[in-house]
């Protein structure tokens, strides 16, 4: 038993200074720290791509951490622009910060959207004792008075879960956005607990982020933002569209390339990330991390994307994160 | 008694060759990244993710690796603060203040044996209390909003001007500068970044690591140069090793007290090991009735902030496990990896996954009686870094400390702030004016100001929210009697005195 970790040690070392000497292989950067959900975006996709046999080479994972991705999109912009072996981990926080402006003055057109093969479904969520019974219950006391309802969510304002409140009680026919109460904590666990502290009245975040605590019984899901129902056991869980609110707004994991690469590298690229998503190993590794199925790949993705960049924008004006 | 057949599955899973194997070589990994500069518990779990993936490592195999380093680097963080004045990372900067002293006064082995003990306790107390009490703490962080952790801050900020104990108006400005470094960044409340010139770079903040090593390290350096080597405030004398049973004795109380003021602070979401150990220190300072020797190497300023350090990060585990809130940047990527490996923290897991959680806390108390047993003797390995000349030992530790800083994000802009802050470190230090409270700024700073906006968004911008709990208001009223009054009153007293001199 020692002797294979040993084994695998030695392995290990041996790859890392293989990473380290720079060997011409296929890259996919996470721009952030080991852990986090790019990260397992670039290990898992990239693993499951050699191991079908997608690639003919093992694509290399490097972790770019900093400015919230955004020092890994201007090394992929200024330094990377026409490299065809690197693809680069992406989200809907990806989507959100190209919109807001905030990757120093990068723009979403500078690299090219590759496509995105599951998301985490947005919910929204309240205690178990909340008097809220629906999300509709909840639009309206916000409409009554915007200030008697705070929610509490994992991303910093005009982040991701920010906006979907915004944008379902837009849909519910309230406009005056700036009186929304909304406190950014650190990450989605903090704003749940938060929420059954009673400091605030509902969460919005993933579904990833609530099953824990659903499951333990602790708080409720209102509304999941998604299309259709949820699979498997959260399929009791309504939809936002179903309760007249016509919002879907999930998190997608995917990818993106560098603009000048030419189209046959692109499609080559379009190819391995579909034959991932419809692989059994990556329909296992979603239903362990919580995602659902969502896959749009090559022209589909950039135009979904350039989509919510556009409403994005709109909204963030509306509540005064960018001019 | 159900604890303890948990406890007997929990080793089962443990007390293999290979999960021993493992924590061993965290221990030791782990001793080392607290120890040099640069190199944190945070970042040294973060590089060491990949290595357990391709590794094949299960669940529970990697947890206990990743646990093992992260209680290996709250024990070393504490060697180079002693030894070189310069701390391992941030959690034991306050071991700087009365560590190093005793090394200077030639106590160095004593102040390494008896701090190493001082871990011992924290971090044993800690594991205990997490196995015992864990799924009851969980409901604590439901009792803290905004505006009880903006309380609390208040009152860890309250006792920042004790930290001097000559000069509190430099340790006052030294704090404030501490506050306007950590306004760097992205404005939580507004989402916009703040003073970062527009450079992504600083959207992040300033890293704690960059700023200690510059402050501590590279500012020793300059320092060295200036003085052609001869004023270095490195080079204390080596003495024989002998365990300093009369100092251990006589801090004892004070390692229990720290234990408990640091595994609280590590419940609660957010305050972490640094602010555990902070706290520690300040409140046995405030509780001894002979406090004369704090900052001048009195063995018990040693054992608070090491007992308080670890019990926090044992405390940390708490809410990561029980709530999936990650309580300290360590923690942060601790549940990083659980996620990945499909564990998901929160309430169900002590049911769902007994066999992570207990072999997890095996491990930890296994993982502990290893570092002790490696930390006393080793002491003698330690010291001996003594007899290298200053200027061979000097430039080591900063090329150490480069690499480590460059891996936090693998760019050069860390490197050319930490030198920035190395010229600010050097002329604060020419100016008299402690380090220490600046990064107990950057580290406090942050916490308070985004526990004060949100405290005022949910109330819609009423004061009065602050002052509407039992917990909130019991910590204004020790912040307030504990340290911000007796400031005034010292004054007061000490008047007809000054007249007579």
């Amino acid at each position: 038993m020692k002797q294979t970790h040993l084994t695998r040690l030695a392995a290990a070392v041996v790859l890392g200074l293989g990473i380290s000497s720079g060997a011409q292989a296929a890259e996919c950067i996470a721009p952030a720290n080991p852990g986090g959900g790019w990260d397992f975006t670039c290990r898992s996709i990239s693993k499951i791509m050699y191991d079908i046999k997608a690639v003919d080479e093992p694509v290399q994972v490097t972790n770019m951490a900093g400015g919230g991705g955004g020092l890994a999109y201007t090394h992929v912009v200024t330094e990377r622009a026409d490299d065809a072996e690197l693809i680069v981990a992406a989200s809907s926080a990806t989507a959100t910060r190209l919109a807001q402006n905030a990757f120093g003055g990068m723009t979403s057109d500078q690299v090219r959207f590759l496509g995105a093969i599951g998301a985490d479904p947005g919910v929204i969520v309240v205690a178990k004792d909340s008097p809220f019974e629906s999300l509709t219950d909840l639009m309206d006391a916000v409409k009554a008075d915007p200030a008697t309802v705070a929610f509490a969510g994992g991303s910093a304002v005009g982040g991701f879960d920010h906006l979907k409140v915004l944008m379902a009680l837009g849909r519910a026919g309230f406009d005056d956005i700036t009186k929304v109460k909304y406190i950014g904590v650190d990450g989605g666990a903090d704003a749940i607990t938060q929420t059954i502290g009673g400091f605030t009245q509902a969460m919005t975040g993933d579904i990833s982020e609530v099953v824990g605590f659903l499951k333990a019984g602790d708080v409720r899901v209102l509304a999941s933002f998604t299309d259709e129902r949820l699979p498997g056991e959260f399929n009791d869980i309504p939809t936002a569209k179903e309760q007249g609110i016509d919002v879907v707004a999930v998190n997608w994991r995917g990818l993106y390339v560098p603009k000048d690469i030419s189209d046959d590298d692109y499609n080559k690229w379009a190819d391995a990330l579909t034959a991932v998503a419809e692989s059994d190993e990556w329909a296992e590794q979603m239903t362990a991390n919580g995602l659902a199925p969502f896959t749009r790949i090559g022209a589909d993705f950039q135009g979904y994307v350039d989509g919510v960049i556009e409403e994005i924008r709109t909204l963030s004006k509306e509540i005064g994160v960018i001019q | 008694m159900e604890t303890f057949s948990l406890l007997a599955q929990g080793f089962a899973v443990a007390l293999t060759p290979t999960t021993l194997a493992l924590a061993v070589a965290g221990c030791i990994i782990g001793t080392m990244v607290g120890a040099l500069p640069g190199l944190g518990p945070s970042n040294g779990v973060a590089i060491l993710i990949p290595l357990a993936f391709s590794l094949g490592l299960d669940a529970t195999e990697a947890l206990i690796l990743m646990t093992s380093v992260y209680y290996g680097a709250m024990y070393g963080g504490r060697i180079s603060s002693i030894l070189l004045n310069i701390p391992g990372d941030e959690p034991a900067l306050m071991t700087t203040l009365d560590g190093y002293p005793m090394a200077k006064a030639g106590r160095a082995s004593d102040a390494l044996v008896l701090s190493g003990v001082a871990s011992f306790v924290g971090a044993m107390l800690a594991t205990i209390g997490l196995m015992f009490l864990a799924p009851m703490l969980a409901r604590v962080a439901y009792l803290f909003g905004p505006s009880e952790y903006f309380a609390l801050y208040l009152l860890a900020f309250s006792t920042l001007g004790g930290i001097a104990s000559d000069n509190q108006r430099k340790a006052a400005l030294a704090a404030c500068l501490g506050l306007a470094i950590a306004m760097i960044g992205l404005d939580n409340s507004t989402g916009m970044g703040r003073f970062t010139g527009g450079n992504l770079h600083l959207m992040d903040g300033v890293d704690f690591l960059v700023a200690i090593v510059g402050l501590f390290a590279v500012s020793e350096v300059f320092i060295f140069i200036e003085s052609h080597g001869r004023s270095s405030a490195i080079g204390v004398k080596l003495d024989a090793i002998t365990i300093p049973f009369k100092d251990i004795a006589r801090s004892f109380g004070t390692m229990l007290r720290a234990s408990l003021v640091g595994f609280i602070a590590g419940i609660l979401p957010g305050a972490g090991a640094s602010l555990g150990s902070f706290l520690a220190y300040m409140g046995e300072k405030a509780w001894v009735r002979d406090n004369s020797q704090f900052g001048k190497g009195d063995p018990r300023g040693v054992a608070a902030p090491e007992a308080g350090n670890n019990a926090a990060a044992g405390g940390a585990l708490v809410p990561m496990l029980t709530l999936g809130v990650p309580g300290s940047g360590t923690t942060a990527v601790l549940l990083a990896l659980l996620m990945t490996l499909n564990i998901t923290p929160g309430p169900l897991l002590f049911t769902e996954r007994p066999e992570v959680v207990w072999g997890l806390m095996a491990a930890l108390l296994i993982a502990n009686i290893v570092l002790l047993i490696l930390n006393v003797p080793m002491v003698r390995i330690f010291v001996k870094v003594l007899s290298v000349p200053p200027w061979i030992l000097l430039p080591g530790v900063c090329m150490v400390s480069f690499v480590g800083i460059y891996s936090l994000s693998g760019s050069y802009f860390d490197l050319l702030l930490m030198i920035v802050f190395g010229l600010l470190g050097y002329f604060l230090r020419k100016l008299n004016i402690p380090t220490v409270p600046i990064i107990l700024g950057i580290l406090l700073g942050n916490h308070m100001e985004d526990s004060l906006r949100r405290a005022m968004v949910i109330s819609g911008g009423d004061w009065k929210y602050l002052f509407q709990s039992g917990i909130a208001i019991g910590f204004w009223i020790a912040a307030i009697t504990g340290f911000v009054a007796p400031v005034f009153l010292r004054r007061f007293l000490k008047k007809p005195q000054a007249h007579k001199a």
